[in-house]
């Protein structure tokens, strides 16, 4: 019983992790193609992804998004399968994106006093793969 | 087979996601990084430069005078751009600053794109303000935004702040106000085309084409 369990958070866990991964893919696309109407014409989301915050070494923050929602979902899917170690790698990935993210949520409410809506898209979905962590008894 | 599944799975997702990136990035067609190269003039009035889109030495110029914050100037925008595109070596576009005292954030929107200007990016600039006129023309600190387009098309935005401020930004659009204005520019879009002033009937995607087709013809040898 506890085993479907398991199988059943993760597998959430993997939906979820192949949204924020859609999402991501899709602000660095726009972001390296210049496209700004992603916002359309929200001033808070212009003032986010166009401030220096949203890019580390001239790179998408987006883009490493990318990376992040890509090992989420491989680890997910494996410890899904069955595979204990990736449980454990599930779990980092989780804590270091939740991590992240409570910075970039300070950024934007303390230092730039706005908020971009999909950036807080993926903060909840980031918050809901951390819940996922702690339900799973044996990723602790 | 089970045992293989997995890699199988996030196999696929990888190939779906990068498949996926570059067909979105295709669609998107680079709107502000495929644009011809800003040519910068030296002034006939020694204020500096002039923006010059296009091939420098094309047999028709399209001279427009402008307001970013006129929704008529924002709305001939991408006729312009297109016409450009299919005119291609027969067209070249001048811009040049005439904002009005009565558009709250016009004269800023003016400095920001001559800020630009001073790090190569003046076109991006043009078409992001006309492009997202009704954010910024409505926002309370227009400046805010414009921060941030300059961070998203790239340039060192504490030097496109300084510039923003400066006297050689505010020379330029001044230089272009009194040219404007001495060349009797009352309203905004005021169009020339080959030094000829459009009415303002002409000014529309049909109209203008006309116009620079006729401009042509006249140009080609009998």
């Amino acid at each position: 019983m506890e085993s479907r369990n398991r199988i059943i958070l993760y597998t959430i866990a993997a939906l979820i992790s192949l949204a924020g991964l859609a999402e991501a893919t899709y602000l660095t696309v726009l972001s390296l193609s210049g496209e700004t109407a992603v916002c359309g014409g929200s001033a808070s989301c212009f003032q986010v992804l166009g401030s220096g915050y949203a890019r580390i070494a001239g790179i998408p923050i987006a883009a490493f998004g990318i990376l992040a929602y890509f090992s989420a979902f491989s680890f997910a899917t494996f410890a899904a399968f069955g595979y204990t170690r990736a449980r454990k790698f599930f779990g980092l990935t989780v804590w270091a994106m939740f991590a992240v993210t409570l910075w970039l949520l300070f950024v934007q409410a303390f230092i730039l006093h706005a908020f971009c809506r999909y950036c807080l898209f993926s903060a909840a979905l980031v918050f809901v793969l951390a819940a996922v962590v702690v339900l799973t008894p044996s990723s602790r | 087979m089970k045992r293989y599944l997995p890699f199988v799975i996030v196999s696929a997702v990888a190939l779906i996601t990068l498949a996926g990136g570059t067909m979105l990035y295709r669609t998107k067609g680079l709107p502000l990084l495929t644009i011809s190269k800003d040519h910068v003039a030296p002034g006939t009035d020694g204020a500096g430069s002039i923006h010059i889109r296009g091939q420098p030495d094309a047999p028709v110029t399209l001279e427009e005078f402008g307001d970013f914050e006129c929704p008529p100037c924002g709305k001939l925008s991408e006729p312009i751009n297109q016409l450009e595109h299919d005119y291609h070596s027969r067209l070249r576009i001048i811009f040049r600053h005439f904002p009005f005292g009565s558009h709250q954030h016009a004269q800023e929107a003016a400095f920001a794109s001559e800020a630009a200007g001073l790090q190569g990016r003046f076109w991006e600039m043009h078409d992001l303000l006309y492009r997202e006129q009704a954010a910024w023309s409505t926002a309370a600190d227009a400046r805010l935004l414009f921060n941030a387009y300059a961070g998203m098309l790239g340039l060192k935005i504490d030097r496109f702040k300084k510039d923003m401020e400066s006297d050689e930004v505010k020379r330029r659009v001044t230089s272009d106000q009194q040219q404007g204005a001495a060349l009797g520019v009352t309203v905004t879009p005021t169009i020339f085309i080959n030094n000829r002033a459009l009415p303002p009937a002409s000014l529309n995607a049909a109209g203008l084409r006309a116009a620079i087709a006729a401009a042509i013809k006249a140009k080609s040898p009998p």
